[in-house]
């Protein structure tokens, strides 16, 4: 098999382009950078396609390859191959990590064209796309690990880009802590594993899972939540989702890819990859889930009055991520993994095309400075529209299918408290239809805001080589739902190919619903969402004009019109009843104090119980040495005491 | 008439040793007819001694363990791969001093002479297989320590560093030798496999053995600065030339390391349930110790020592899990932390202009825009001594903590793991400044980059990255050397 056996190739043409940009980008020439940086990438997409179809080609039960290429460490009984593994789940992934990646590269050409340190830029981009591929490919957790400490080491090289940027350094800096602290969940959880086990292999671990654990068991619910305490640090969930939006600081491709398309979605990939061991776990599977569906929600509540058009994504994505934990903890790990395909195309065009409005302004961020960039910017407002209707799940866009699946499983699924989640997750579908049509229509709507002449005469519409990346993705926020058709019987493709990864002991059934119950759900949560853009259309589209006529004719005329204005008390009290309570509870409770003072502060108190721990025993350190002799002696005294007392015989 | 015996003799087996001293002789003499300006070949003739050393080392680690010098002295893999640690610290040390030296006037042949000597000291401590001469080796290495640490005679810091360090020696010394005395008295032997037959029979007289065990652990303690045996670390650190704190946090260690692994594995293995307690113990707290107290170090060669306190705590935690995967875990990670440390301070060195260090975390703020292939080899050695993958840090931490958990020490491997999540922070505050500051105003002179120097940072880069993502080569030779009981 021709792109099986060379799969090894995929993860390492990045690594070569990252080397030789890395080492010798400073020396050439801004289009050679591109050609490696660019040229690799692709090459890489195009092994993974070739490799794909091959694995296609294979008898379902077929779908697993493997290739040993050394022994990475050998110590006793300990073995870790450094192997590359390939079966329908880390195909997709592959797909969508290479797909995207190569979008991104191709867009960032004309981005970062104005930039300094274009090689730069590009050496971490591609050391980006080494770790992610090793991530997934690896066929240990130990490679995973590492692909794992890879990625989140290059988002953190390139949150930091702007390195002038005070903000940006500390935004780098705090995602790196906030991960590390998910880390160390995962390297415990790894030891445990192996401690249980006594392998690493997925070929080992998880066919003898359900033999090796007791279902419910405490060594598989503390392995599991462990592992998903490095899975909320990655992919950005209560307790520790505070860096991400923070990280985008980064460049706008740099966000639309690791802290959108891909990094972010490793702690999904990691907990679909231990499929076996989180359904032996049914208290996990429960974690997974409430976190997963109330992030979901208050991520969206938070996007509510945020006015950096880049920030209201974020907390978009980490919303749209608690849907993806919610699928896991239910048991629907391809509606998961659907979700992750579905949003890699709608959140990266989302971006890119943010980063076109960003572009196009000269830099700026603020909503409020925009609008009126529909006749402007059209390829980019056609784009976003779509991606905006993905994600709010209306009908035939690709995410409507993923969440529509994500909401049934909740609502029929086995995990204690579903009907909690399903509710959770309804209304986040509505607030997040609210926010993104804001935000559609605070950017592309209206007369253009901005007060700086400079900015005024400066918009444009971006670049082709910025505009086709948009016009790729946004196809693929159209169409890619339909390879997960729900209705049709047998139709769902994605559910036939991934079936197999999933067909552990312990799996929970293909939920069935009956066609009329589906139907429903699905109007349901169709009609959510509609009413979510019909508010965001109201309060951001009808209304400000009607201020501004009422502002515009003055005297007598705005008397009757105050009159007139009867009619909008609705709005009013709307306002008041709905609107500002969310809002003020969005910004003064889950911003101000739960998002600053618990999540931060507690983070804080165990820095600074450190630090001060530290700065006592700093104290001993008097410089005096017949102090240091005392403390030699007293040592002294107490081992030989402990001997005597405790120990010898 | 009765014949005198004569010992046998086998000049072979120390044949690195007296290569050593033997090229240190050399180096005194050649001082005496040296130049006042050029006298690099000193270093490099020092050099050469300890690749010739090295070279005979390996090939006499090819052959099954023998002793020599009626029962004084042994010849196994398991010291024949420290003394390579040893001598790759030395060999190191001596690239690092070249230039610094020279800018601190005190490239003199002696330097280099006291280098060698404490080198051969630490040689005959890793093989010794009798409590008297591992303690000669330790003085041999201690006493060229003391001078060397106070190098620098115009440096009060300097003077006082060597001045600490040879008295709280002198009084570890004596907790050393009492431990020797007192296991004499009571096995009546100081040859470690005799003491061994005598405490497993039972022949011993209990309390005064008991007594001595400790002393002798106390003594071992604080050569490799375990806390509480660890307050000279960070002042002597500090004080000393920075080449010299080089050489100090890898050979002596390694050396210290291997005898105290040695003694306590072949001459109280059946004691083994009760003195893990204690290692157990020091273990913890010398990790704990002394990652929380770098984390407020403001000072690069301080915050190395109490770093270097730290990974002698991982060190710890392999000896507590013993056996054949334990010793070869403290081995590999011994060697790891050999190239990785010295690197770190090898960067320090460089960033120290003629005539005066620069060691403030401050003076390292922007390298990363003037001199980003130095920030990138610093960033290496101080991920890899954070423990980050894919460097050779994070393969010995895992070794580590996989062999403490594998002998069912899970309380430690976690307490361990934890431990290196604290000291990522300060680590990362390093690299940090390096790259997200903007650097101080001043106009410096730019820094000047020997060829001495490029070459140990190429070497330390190559163990730093190369032994994590190929480590299995190097794991299998400490695994074929880890010591036969």
């Amino acid at each position: 098999m021709l792109g099986l056996e060379n799969i090894w190739l995929v993860p390492i043409l990045p690594l070569i382009g990252a080397i030789v940009n890395g080492l010798f980008g400073k020396f050439m020439s801004k289009s050679s950078v591109t050609l490696w940086a660019v040229g690799s990438t692709g090459l890489s997409f195009f092994i993974a396609v070739i490799a794909f179809l091959n694995l296609l080609s294979l008898d379902a039960r077929d779908r697993v390859f493997e290739k040993i290429l050394f022994t990475w460490i050998q110590a006793g009984s300990f073995t870790a191959q450094a192997g590359i593994q390939i079966d329908p789940l880390s195909a997709i992934f592959l797909l969508i990590v290479t797909g995207v990646g190569f979008l991104i590269h191709v867009y960032s050409i004309g981005y970062m064209s104005h930039e300094e340190g274009y090689a730069r830029y590009f050496a971490y981009l591609n050391l980006f796309m080494f770790s992610m591929l090793l991530l997934i490919l690896g066929n240990n957790f130990l490679l995973m690990f590492i692909g794992w400490e890879g990625v989140g080491l290059c988002s953190y090289l390139l949150i930091g880009y702007y390195y002038e940027k005070d903000s940006a350094s500390n935004a780098g800096k705090k995602a790196f802590v906030m991960n590390r602290i998910g880390d160390f969940g995962f390297l415990l959880a790894i030891m445990w594993i192996f401690w249980t086990f006594g392998s690493i292999d997925y070929t080992t671990v998880f066919p003898s899972a359900s033999q090796v654990l007791p279902a419910g068991g405490f060594a598989v619910t503390g392995i599991t939540l462990l592992l998903f305490l490095g899975a909320t640090g990655k992919s950005a969930q209560i307790p520790l989702y505070t860096w991400l939006p923070d990280a985008m600081e980064g460049p706008t491709p740099v966000s639309a890819l690791i802290h959108a398309a891909t990094m972010v979605t490793a702690g999904v990939y990691m907990v679909t990859r231990c499929n076996a061991l989180f359904n032996l776990a049914p208290t996990s599977m429960i974690v997974v889930a409430l976190i997963g569906a109330a992030t979901a929600l208050f991520a969206a509540t938070m996007g509510l009055y945020q006015n950096d058009i880049k920030r209201v994504l974020a907390y978009s994505t980490v919303s749209q991520l608690g849907y993806m934990f919610l699928a896991c903890g239910v048991g629907a790990y391809v509606a998961a993994v659907f979700h992750v395909m579905t949003h890699a195309f709608f959140k990266a065009c989302l971006f890119l095309g943010s980063g076109s409005v960003i572009h196009g302004m000269s830099g700026e961020q603020d909503m409020r400075q925009m609008g009126g960039l529909k006749s402007k910017m059209p390829i980019t407002h056609m784009t976003m529209l779509i991606s905006a209707l993905a994600i709010s799940g209306i009908p035939i866009f690709a995410g409507f299918f993923s969440k529509d699946e994500i909401l049934l499983s909740a609502f029929l699924g086995h995990t204690k408290g579903n009907l909690v989640y399903w509710i959770l997750a309804t209304v986040a579908a509505a607030v997040t239809a609210f926010y993104m049509f804001r935000l559609y229509y605070m950017t592309f709507s209206g007369e253009l805001r901005a007060e700086d002449q400079h900015v005024r005469d400066h918009v444009h519409e971006s670049p082709n080589v910025m505009t086709v990346p948009l016009i790729i993705l946004a196809f693929g926020a159209a169409f890619a739902g339909f390879l997960g058709l729900p209705i049709i019987e047998g139709g769902h493709a994605l559910n036939n190919f991934l079936g197999p990864v999933f067909h552990t002991p312990g799996a929970p059934e293909h939920p069935h619903a009956s066609l009329g119950l589906e139907l429903f759900l699905m109007g349901f949560s169709v009609s959510v969402a509609v009413l979510g853009i019909l508010v965001a259309r109201h309060f951001y589209y009808v209304r400000p004009e009607a201020a501004t006529e009422m502002a515009a004719k003055g005297g007598f005329i705005k008397t009757v019109y105050t009159t007139l204005q009867n009619k909008y008390y609705i709005d009013e009290i709307y306002d008041v009843v709905i609107v500002k309570p969310v809002v003020s509870f969005s910004r003064s409770f889950l911003w101000k104090i739960f998002d600053v003072k618990i999540v931060d502060g507690f983070v804080n108190s165990i820095a600074s119980f450190v630090t001060d721990l530290s700065s006592l025993l700093r104290k001993s350190q008097t410089g005096m040495v017949r102090n240091y002799a005392l403390a030699m002696a007293l040592g002294g005294v107490f081992f030989v005491g402990l001997w005597i007392l405790a120990l010898g015989n | 008439m009765a014949s005198i015996p004569v010992p046998d003799i086998s000049l072979g087996a120390i044949a690195p040793e007296i290569t050593l001293a033997l090229t240190a002789v050399v180096a005194l003499m050649l001082e005496v007819f040296a130049e006042k300006k050029g006298r690099d070949h000193i270093a490099y003739i020092s050099l050469v001694g300890v690749i010739v050393a090295c070279f005979i080392t390996f090939r006499l680690a090819g052959d099954p363990s023998w002793t020599t010098f009626s029962g004084l002295y042994v010849v196994d893999r398991f010291g024949q791969f420290f003394k390579l640690i040893c001598l790759l610290g030395t060999g190191m040390t001596i690239l690092v001093s070249v230039k610094y030296n020279k800018d601190e006037g005190i490239d003199n042949g002696e330097y280099y002479a006291l280098l060698l000597f404490a080198t051969s000291g630490m040689l005959f401590m890793v093989s010794g297989s009798d409590m008297i001469t591992i303690f000669m080796g330790l003085e041999v290495m201690s006493i060229s320590l003391y001078a060397l640490a106070g190098y620098t005679r115009k440096r009060a810091r300097s003077n006082e560093a060597s001045v600490k360090y040879f008295i709280l020696g002198s009084l570890s010394t004596a907790f050393l030798l009492y431990g020797i005395a007192l296991i004499y008295g009571s096995t009546g032997s100081t040859q470690i496999d005799i003491i061994a037959k005598a405490v497993s029979s039972g022949s011993g007289v209990e309390a005064v053995l008991d007594l001595g065990i400790v002393m002798l652990m106390i003594g071992f303690a604080f050569k490799v600065s375990a806390v509480p045996f660890h307050m000279w670390t960070p002042d002597v650190y500090q004080g000393a030339p920075t080449p010299v704190t080089a050489f100090m946090s890898a050979g002596p260690k390694a050396a210290a390391f291997a005898a105290f692994f040695r003694v306590f594995n072949v001459a109280f293995p059946s004691l083994q349930a009760d003195w893990w307690v204690i290692i157990w113990i020091l273990a913890v707290a010398t990790m704990t110790v002394g990652n929380v107290i770098a984390l407020l170090q403001n000072d690069v060669k301080r915050m190395l020592a109490y770093s270097s306190i730290a990974h002698a705590g991982y060190i710890l935690v392999g000896f507590v899990a013993g056996g054949a995967l334990g010793s070869s875990a403290i081995m590999y990670y011994m060697l790891v932390y050999t190239f990785m440390n010295i690197g770190a301070f090898a960067i320090v060195t460089v960033v120290g202009r003629k005539g005066e260090e620069k060691t403030k975390f401050s003076d390292f703020t922007g390298l990363g825009y003037r001199y980003p292939l130095m920030a990138v080899a610093l960033v290496i050695f101080l991920f890899s001594l954070a423990g980050i993958p894919p460097t050779a840090g994070f393969v010995g931490k895992f070794y580590i903590f996989m062999a403490a958990l594998k002998h069912g020490y899970v309380y430690l491997a976690v307490i361990g793991v934890v431990n290196s999540v604290i000291s990522i922070f300060y680590y990362l505050r390093l690299s940090v400044m390096m790259y997200m500051q903007d650097e101080p105003g001043e106009d410096l002179p730019p820094l000047v980059f020997a060829p001495s120097l490029i070459a140990v940072m190429i070497v330390a880069i190559y163990g730093s990255l190369w032994l994590g993502i190929m480590p299995a080569g190097y794991i299998s030779f400490a695994q074929s050397a880890f010591l036969a009981l």
